[in-house]
Formats: C-alpha cells, sequence, structure tokens
C-alpha cells in the first residue's frame, strides 16, 4: 500500500500532515505510542523542511509518500525541490549545551533519529528525497 | 489549535494547555510563560493534561526557560500529561531536567517543596 500527500510549506499544514499519517496507518494495528512516536517524528522532519529548506512559503511543496511495501516495515518518503537541507548540521550539540545556552530548537532532528530505525537524505533527479523507515511491532 | 489558560491558586500560577503544541503554536506557550515570570511568579504550574500532542517545538520552549529559572529560583512543575505526551518527553531524556508529576496535588506539594 502507498499514499500521497502534498503540502504547502506553511508551519499551519502540519496538522492536517499528523492527521495524514494517522488515517494512513490505521489499519497496521501498531500500539498507539508508537504511531504517535512515528507521526512526531514526521512532523519534526517536515516542519525542518519548511523552516529551513523553504521559509515556510506556503506555494513550495513537499510530497509526503508512504509505503508499506511488507508487513512490519513502513517508508516514508518527504521529497522537494528546495534548498539541500543537510540534517546532520543541526543535531550534534549535546542536550545539556542547548539547555546552558537557553536554546529552543535542536531537538527536532534528534527527535527523528532516536524514532527511526534509519534516515537518509540524497538528491534524485534534480529533486531532494528525505527517506526514513521503520520497523514496527 | 492550542488554547492556554492562566489562573492563580494560592500563590501558584497555573497555566493549563489544551489541545496541541506543534512548530505553529509554540510561541503561544512561550510568551504565556514569559507572562508568568514577567508578572514575578516563583511557582508555576503547568496543567498537561488537555495537552493531546506536543513537538520537539513545545520541548524547546520548556528547555530554554531551565537555566533562567535555575537564575531567578523559579520553580516549575509539569503535570497530568498522557502517556503518549509524556513519552515525547522521555525520548529526548528531558523528563530528566523537568519536574513532572502525575496528579496536580502531587505537583502543588513538589512546587512548595522546591521553594522552601
Amino acid at each position: 500500500m502507498s499514499y500521497q500527500y502534498n503540502i504547502g510549506c506553511s508551519l499551519s499544514n502540519l496538522k492536517g500532515i499528523r492527521e495524514f499519517i494517522r488515517n494512513s496507518l490505521k489499519d497496521q494495528r501498531m500500539p498507539e505510542l508508537e504511531l504517535a512516536a512515528i507521526i512526531l517524528a514526521l512532523d519534526e522532519m517536515c516542519s525542518n523542511l519548511m523552516i529551513h529548506a523553504h521559509h515556510c512559503n506556503p506555494e513550495h511543496l513537499l510530497e509526503l509518500h508512504i509505503d508499506v511495501p511488507e508487513k512490519g516495515k513502513l517508508i516514508f518518503e518527504i521529497i522537494d525541490d528546495g534548498n539541500v537541507f543537510n540534517i546532520n548540521q543541526f543535531s550534534s550539540d549535546n542536550i545539556n549545551d542547548l539547555v546552558h545556552e537557553k536554546r529552543k530548537g535542536g531537538l527536532g532532528i534528534r527527535l527523528v533519529k532516536s524514532i527511526m530505525d534509519n534516515v537518509e537524505y540524497f538528491s534524485q533527479e534534480g529533486r531532494n528525497i528525505c527517506r526514513l523507515t521503520k520497523k514496527i511491532s | 489549535m492550542v488554547h492556554i489558560k492562566r489562573l492563580q491558586e494560592s500563590g501558584n500560577d497555573l497555566i493549563a494547555i489544551i489541545g496541541e503544541i506543534d512548530a505553529s503554536s509554540s510561541i503561544e506557550l512561550d510568551l504565556t510563560i514569559a507572562k508568568s515570570v514577567g508578572e514575578g511568579f516563583t511557582k508555576i504550574l503547568v496543567d498537561c493534561s488537555a495537552l493531546e500532542y506536543i513537538s520537539s517545538a513545545g520541548l524547546g520552549v520548556f528547555m530554554s526557560y531551565i537555566e533562567e529559572f535555575k537564575d531567578k529560583n523559579i520553580q516549575m512543575v509539569l503535570f497530568g500529561m498522557k502517556g503518549k505526551v509524556a513519552n515525547t518527553f522521555s525520548i529526548l531524556g528531558l523528563a530528566d531536567l523537568l519536574h513532572i508529576c502525575t496528579s496536580k496535588e502531587e505537583a502543588k506539594r513538589l512546587v512548595d517543596e522546591l521553594s522552601v
């Protein structure tokens, strides 16, 4: 099964993204905590792309693809035409340093990497693809 | 998407978060806490029982006040979190850096103990 949702890069669309993911995965019968964590990771990835690669321009689009190639395996892809967004530049700070510096940001990509089994970011045919994979119980 | 109420009880500033906090709405939480601090409250209770969702933007707001609260001797205790919200705090280890209780009564006791 596969699902696709196209979203304008406005933070007000994040709620719609979360609802789309929940609806798409409702037949997977995974524990609520696991589903909530997956929704959170994708919200984080989309909001980071909207902010850092698209400066929240609602005319720019993200494509969110959800693919269930086999039972228990989920593949998510967020595809866009924006500036290349290097996720590794946002994830290296120690949490105690963030606290000390009174920073509000720096947690999102850390969450994504904690929740997902694998996170890849690459360009293909001139488009940027962020692929996140997750095995579910 | 989020509605935040404030009321004062026995010297505590009680902030109730209703709904969802994500990157589009975290500013409202930030402004509410800043207002509480600006008004001089040193005991802040955050009612999370109607908080349905929080992303890193909301976690970041709480995180950004930890140092300031230490400097100003302000105590903040969160209570009543649903399991999936509590899990978000735990994934990042923020549950160890903040004061989080199950019930309001417990939170009131803790904020008083911490304020001594």
